[in-house]
């Protein structure tokens, strides 16, 4: 196989590849081994630092946690859909006083770090006499933050489709938020899907963001875990623990996108086309 | 609303100060890092290739906040060098920030046509002479634009350090909270701040690609 920087390797090459193959190999095994030597000396190993698993009011705290991150990420999740769809929707009105209001909030938003905004909501809101408590100043954050990412790649999606079909549907008569409603939106949500349920893994890996303002999720079930006295304060194993939770809903949801996606490229025949295919997603799951 | 900014001035000084060391040292970390698992990325070795792709897999899916966990929390359990939280806070940037540092750069690799190469290869141009007048040229044009968001993604993720005891751009609101100032008013000169910052990042990006664009 011919790569765009290497020629297809030769005996010697093919023997140096080997050498260095296992050349890595050795270093990696070294790194782990250290890290996993660190681990054996400071006691990470030991039995006392992970009985915590083995009770039962732990257990079910832990899916508490669980429960509390999936509670915050599917809310958010579909005030962020509603709010992206509406917002994308008011970007690409004929009206300019929808049009331009909507793209400065998106604008906002998007430029805005989450933290400030959750930050914000969470000690700014009581000060205008608003309790939003801890859940909703996250769900809220999350939904301002993703809602507007998710309006661009709604906008997007639209704008991907291609003018024929508004013509067409323009020529029967439809009246205009018909022809958004009944053949723009549902094709460009097809095209953009991959797109949206990456944005949703964002939307879940923010989630995490609550611990910063003491929303009871696994990041903070983590760290009391972690404090137990009676357990040595097993924070490495809860940590551990707690980080192949988040990898494995993660990677769940990433390969739905990434299933999508093959979906999508399989029919694409007629259908509208995706914005360039080489840098798309590529950036995915970036923020926080 | 100027007196916000003025009484307040050693809170915004110094958050303002820390996000852009932060920016900066973590920036410089994460290009050489994604660099170098670029390069193992897209090498013949599949040891190096498994490799390269195991670390972007597992660094994006987690959240940043549990890699700041871990330096802030785990890490001075293991009794290691004993480092700043100032410090661990870059490192959980760089770790962090680095997947998607390889991920942008093997993209813009793999945008180049094969048949590019294959060209020059042709012509007896030797490995790195290829990599340097032929690949690179064409890959930083596709490699800019979703850079300057990995950077400015970076940028305002420093904020999430302000929950781990780093003073930074993201704890001024909690701390002007505590000195019961407007927070509006100081949400508003933070955004600000922020917008200050980014500004620079893609009016660079908007001359590079505007540069770049010409050919191809």
């Amino acid at each position: 196989m011919s790569s765009v920087l290497y020629d297809v390797p030769g005996p010697r090459a093919q023997a140096r590849h080997k050498a260095l193959g296992v050349l890595a190999a050795f270093g990696v095994i070294a790194l782990i081994g250290f890290v996993a030597y660190r681990f054996w000396v400071t006691g990470q190993f030991e039995g006392a630092k992970w009985e915590w698993l083995l009770y039962e009011n732990l257990q079910l705290g832990l899916l508490d946690a669980l429960g509390a991150t999936l509670r915050a990420f599917v809310v958010a999740a579909l005030l962020a859909l509603v709010f992206g769809l509406l917002f994308a929707v008011a970007r690409l009105s004929e009206h300019a006083w929808l049009r331009s209001p909507a793209f400065a909030i998106v604008e906002f938003f998007r430029a805005i770090p989450l933290v400030i905004m959750i930050f914000f909501l969470y000690y700014a809101a009581p000060q205008a006499g608003l309790q939003l408590g801890v859940f909703w100043s996250l769900v809220v954050g999350l939904t301002l933050y993703n809602g507007s990412v998710l309006a661009e790649v709604f906008r997007a999606g639209v704008l991907s489709v291609p003018r024929g079909q508004r013509e067409a549907a323009n020529a029967l008569g439809l009246r205009r938020n018909q022809v958004m409603r009944a053949v723009l939106l549902p094709q460009a949500v097809r095209a953009m899907l991959p797109t949206i349920v990456s944005q949703l893994v964002i939307l879940l890996k923010d989630t995490a963001l609550g611990f910063l303002i003491t929303y009871q999720e696994l990041l903070f079930q983590a760290r009391y875990l972690g404090s137990l006295a009676e357990f040595e304060r097993p924070i490495i194993p809860t940590a551990l623990v707690i980080g192949a939770v988040y990898i494995t809903l993660c990677i769940a949801l990433s390969s739905l996108a990434g299933y999508l996606e093959r979906r999508n490229r399989h029919r694409q025949r007629g259908g509208p086309q995706l914005p360039t295919p080489d840098m798309r997603g590529v950036t995915a799951g970036l923020n926080a | 609303m100027i007196e916000l900014l003025v009484d307040n001035r050693d809170l915004f000084i110094t958050g303002f100060q820390n996000t852009v060391l932060l920016f900066i040292f973590a920036s410089i970390g994460a290009l050489a890092l994604g660099t170098l698992l670029a390069g193992m990325r897209v090498s013949p070795v599949p040891v190096l290739r498994l490799l390269g792709g195991g670390y972007v897999m597992i660094f994006r899916n987690t959240p940043l906040t549990l890699v700041f966990f871990f330096f802030a929390f785990a890490y001075p359990r293991l009794e290691l060098v004993d480092v700043s939280f100032f410090t661990r806070a870059v490192l959980a940037l760089i770790a962090y920030t680095a997947a998607f540092v390889c991920e942008v750069l093997r993209s813009g690799i793999n945008t180049v046509d094969v048949g590019q190469s294959e060209a020059s290869r042709a012509l007896g141009f030797t490995f790195t002479q290829t990599l340097i007048a032929i690949v690179v040229p064409q890959a930083i044009r596709s490699v800019v634009p979703p850079m300057t968001s990995v950077l400015i993604a970076l940028l305002k993720n420093t904020t999430i350090a302000a929950g781990f005891a780093v003073a930074e751009a993201g704890q001024i609101t909690p701390a002007l909270s505590e000195r019961g100032a407007p927070l509006l008013i100081g949400m508003l000169w933070v955004a600000i701040g922020f917008a200050v910052l980014i500004i620079p990042l893609t009016a660079t990006q908007r001359t590079l690609e505007k540069r770049w664009s010409v050919a191809r």
